[in-house]
């Protein structure tokens, strides 16, 4: 009998999954199982893919321009010296029928602030008053902290400075509301298919780790009659030339990213896309070692790199050559010029650095972690360096979580880099690069430059408030700790079907104003 | 055979016990830890989360710990999948790579026996050559590169089945045949091997006499004969797939233990890295102790009860 059931069963679910193709179920290779459902958790983009529909921030993003809209938000009020949001929520429930409230952002952000819970992404909270002490021990009763619930639909949130993008932030999935009765339930276990309770566009119809999860549309959200998709489906495929093929045989209608070795095919189909993104490819200079102490030879090393041949022959896919750290195109930013291409110029510099035509020049390596593009980009700029000044500096290859160590603790010459930035504002830009920043990681320090960050930090008219961050860039550009080669792009394959998707730079699109056409 | 088995048991509990230290030391050795990443993380939060897996522990008490842990049958948290424990991953891999691993066996068998049988009995002839040749190509194609191939030809281009992923029967054809190839000539070259030393021997010849039908002949008085060192060889090969799966899985996109045994190391999951070197261990032993069985069965000079 039961031989019977299961043959029934297996025998609907064949059946099932080229019936449930039809209509309005988008596949998407998100390359990597997510580590976890839960906002306070997270850190990633693949996870970021998922929870930004399950859940919503009192925010939500647009999906051409990325700006802040209303989402648990219905509207909100700035005080005149830009340190406390009044934020009205509007009539909008958990998946469960319960009423979302102010107090469920309360809960979630002492959570995620809390010591204990060890939230890796508590620093996005540090813009509240009192937000860094609470989580570092300095202040531990929470009411000192700037948020609070006036009633059950208005939340008060105030801040440590003046913070032009707190908007931006509210959107992000670390300051989602959480549920705090499925927690106190269910433990760690709360964000698993069947105890989830959640308040976005989507809910959680399934999860079966490194095989897929699945969305399906939530009835209850407010703005559900906007939503057209009915089911998503993510594929957590994480290797890459697998990942390319799904999507070539039709087994998934988006994956955000194309194997190196198949750019030049995958650029002759229609589906290829390419679009700006949010980072910087860049070399870090350990300043604390000889001979990249010397500021005349980090200045020689970044003039002999040619950045437009290294885009158009090496990484082939549209990458933009950049001389400055900040990516072109930030509004109201101008950001300063780098050095750009000029052998002449470099060649100079390193004679004055006492290396004459690279002659006694020290050992010098280059460290990279395994990946086939940072080995042909790190090969090709070392053969630049070779040509143009005559310096010859070794690679080597570390694995990931090795090469994270060794630039941690400074124990690397040149290593290369990337940085992506958490929202639309050079400060995610700059202000790594503050005496002593977690990420830093070059030695460099400058007090003009802390100044100037701390300045813009507290100013509240946005064009002084550029003008500090643009001459802060400039000091770091001439010191020249890094390198940068150019702005990184997002490229994928889409599929024509797909409706409402639009490219912008932090490659995010938001489910609900996605559907099919067939 | 009872006691044999519970002496060969007991026998296994220092084993896992040294396997267990070497790894859990080995791999703190490594640099880097698990909550190393992109982008640093501030110093107190840092702190707050190496408190939450007692990670800021010496290295002693932390080793005391996961032993008594481990002996109370749970293998701890997972630090790259927080929701999850590493007793939860390991339990919904395990039967999918058991599955991957049989159907892979399966098709080593059928697909290698028949080869096998047909190359022995048709010697020296076109058959002969092909499937050998096939098999020399089959051993020395290493299965990432078959994968792929297999995936472009019969996935991308066939469009027969899906390029990867789990699911449904038709996920599982490329993996196992992908993972089972290595392993069908194998069996083909001792099927074959046995098969000519077999069909030589006076008992064919009285068969043949007696004026049985060939096939008879081959099938019931050669083929039992023929086939020991391939049942010798299944116990070992079975071991070397589940481990061999490693690579299959993650090409095809599988949701297997497979998948966990590099990624953790490279994550420095630690509780994973440990929970899958324990489970290979615990699989490995486990056939170890059957082809003894076997062996004790198949041959009289080894002794079971000694």
């Amino acid at each position: 009998m039961r031989r019977v059931v299961l043959f029934g069963v297996a025998l609907a679910l064949l059946t099932a999954v080229p019936g449930a193709a039809q209509g309005q179920v988008l596949r998407i290779n998100n390359t990597a199982e997510p580590e976890s459902l839960d906002p306070a958790i997270v850190t990633g983009v693949p996870e970021h893919r998922i929870i930004s529909n399950l859940f919503e921030g009192l925010t939500t993003t647009d999906p051409r321009d990325l700006s802040p809209k209303p989402g648990m938000a219905a509207s909100w009020m700035l005080s005149k010296d830009g340190l406390v949001y009044t934020f009205k929520l509007r009539e909008a429930w958990w998946t469960d029928g319960r009423p979302v409230t102010a107090q469920d952002f309360v809960f979630a952000w002492e959570r995620v602030l809390n010591p204990k819970s060890g939230a890796k992404y508590a620093q996005h909270l540090f813009y509240l008053k009192n937000g860094e002490a609470y989580n570092k021990g300095g202040v531990t009763d929470f009411s000192q902290v700037g948020v609070k619930a006036v009633d059950a639909k208005t939340l008060q949130v105030t801040l440590k400075n003046p913070t032009v993008y707190f908007l931006d932030v509210t959107g992000f999935y670390t300051l989602y509301p959480v549920p705090k009765w499925a927690i106190d339930a269910h433990g760690k276990d709360w964000v698993k298919p069947g105890k989830i309770v959640s308040n976005g566009p989507f809910k959680l119809a399934s999860w079966v780790p490194q095989k897929d999860l699945v969305l399906e549309k939530n009835p209850r959200h407010w703005d559900a009659a906007s939503v057209k998709l009915q089911k998503v489906i993510f594929l957590p495929t994480d290797d890459i030339n697998t990942a390319y093929k799904q999507f070539l045989a039709g087994d998934s209608d988006w994956i955000p990213t194309v194997p190196p070795s198949q750019i030049d095919a995958a650029k002759t189909k229609p589906e290829y896309y390419v679009s700006p993104y949010l980072g910087t490819y860049y070399f870090r200079f350990n300043v604390t070692k000889s001979p990249v102490s010397d500021v005349r030879v980090r200045k020689a090393l970044s003039l002999a790199v040619d950045r437009e041949s290294l885009t158009a022959f090496v990484t082939k896919a549209g990458e933009v050559p950049s001389s400055s750290f900040v990516p072109a195109g930030l509004r109201g930013y101008e950001g300063p010029r780098g050095l750009g291409f000029d052998p002449a110029a470099a060649k100079k510099l390193l004679a004055e650095a006492g290396y004459p035509e690279g002659k006694g020049f020290p050992r010098t390596e280059l460290l990279y972690n395994t990946s086939d593009l940072h080995r042909v980009i790190t090969q090709a700029v070392q053969q630049m360096w070779k040509e143009h000044l005559g310096v010859q500096v070794d690679l080597v290859n570390v694995e990931w979580k090795v090469y994270l160590a060794r630039q941690g603790s400074l124990d690397y010459q040149i290593s290369r880099a990337g940085w992506i930035g958490d929202y639309v504002d050079p400060n995610t830009f700059l202000e790594m690069w503050k005496t002593g920043g977690g990420n830093n990681q070059t030695g460099w320090s400058s007090k003009r430059f802390d100044e100037l960050m701390d300045q813009a930090a507290r100013l509240v008219n946005a064009k002084d408030r550029m003008r500090a961050m643009q001459d802060a860039e400039k000091i770091l550009l001439d010191e020249a700790p890094v390198l940068p080669l150019f702005t990184y792009v997002n490229k994928g394959m889409l599929s024509r079907k797909v409706k409402g998707w639009y490219p912008n730079i932090l490659d995010q699109h938001p489910l609900k104003y996605i559907s099919l056409e067939r | 055979v009872l006691g044999f088995v519970t002496r060969r048991v007991a026998g296994f509990l220092p084993v896992l016990f040294i396997i267990v230290s070497l790894s859990f030391f080995i791999m703190r050795l490594a640099p880097g830890g698990p909550f190393d990443q992109d982008r640093a993380l501030p110093e107190q939060v840092r702190a707050n989360i190496e408190a939450r897996y007692h990670l800021n522990e010496s290295l002693w008490t932390q080793y005391i710990r996961y032993l008594g842990d481990v002996l109370r049958g749970d293998l701890g948290p997972s630090f790259r999948y927080p929701d999850r424990t590493v007793n939860e991953l390991l339990g919904l891999g395990f039967p999918v790579s058991l599955l991957l691993g049989t159907c892979a066996m399966t098709v080593a068998v059928c697909l290698g026996g028949a080869a096998g049988l047909l190359a022995g009995v048709r010697r020296n002839s076109t058959v002969d050559y092909l499937t050998m040749s096939f098999a020399l190509f089959g051993v020395s194609i290493p299965n990432f590169v078959l994968g792929p191939i297999l995936m472009l030809l019969f996935a991308l281009g066939l469009g027969w089945v899906p390029v990867a992923g789990w699911g449904t029967w038709r996920h599982l054809i490329l993996p196992a045949f992908t993972l089972g190839t290595f392993y069908a000539a194998y069996v083909a070259r001792l099927t074959r091997a046995g098969m000519l030393e077999v069909i030589g021997q006076d008992f064919i010849r009285t068969a043949r006499a007696k004026g049985l039908r060939e096939a008879t002949v081959v099938l019931r008085h050669a083929v039992p004969s023929a086939i020991l060192p391939v049942v010798t060889y299944l116990g070992p090969a079975s071991a070397a797939v589940l481990t061999g799966s490693v690579v299959v899985e993650t090409v095809f996109s599988i949701p297997g233990i497979g998948r966990y045994f590099v990624a953790s190391a490279l994550n420095r999951d630690y509780t994973m890295v440990l929970g899958t070197v324990v489970s290979y261990s615990v699989l490995l032993l486990g056939f170890n102790l059957v082809v003894d069985i076997l062996y004790a069965y198949l041959d009289p000079r080894v002794q079971v009860d000694g």
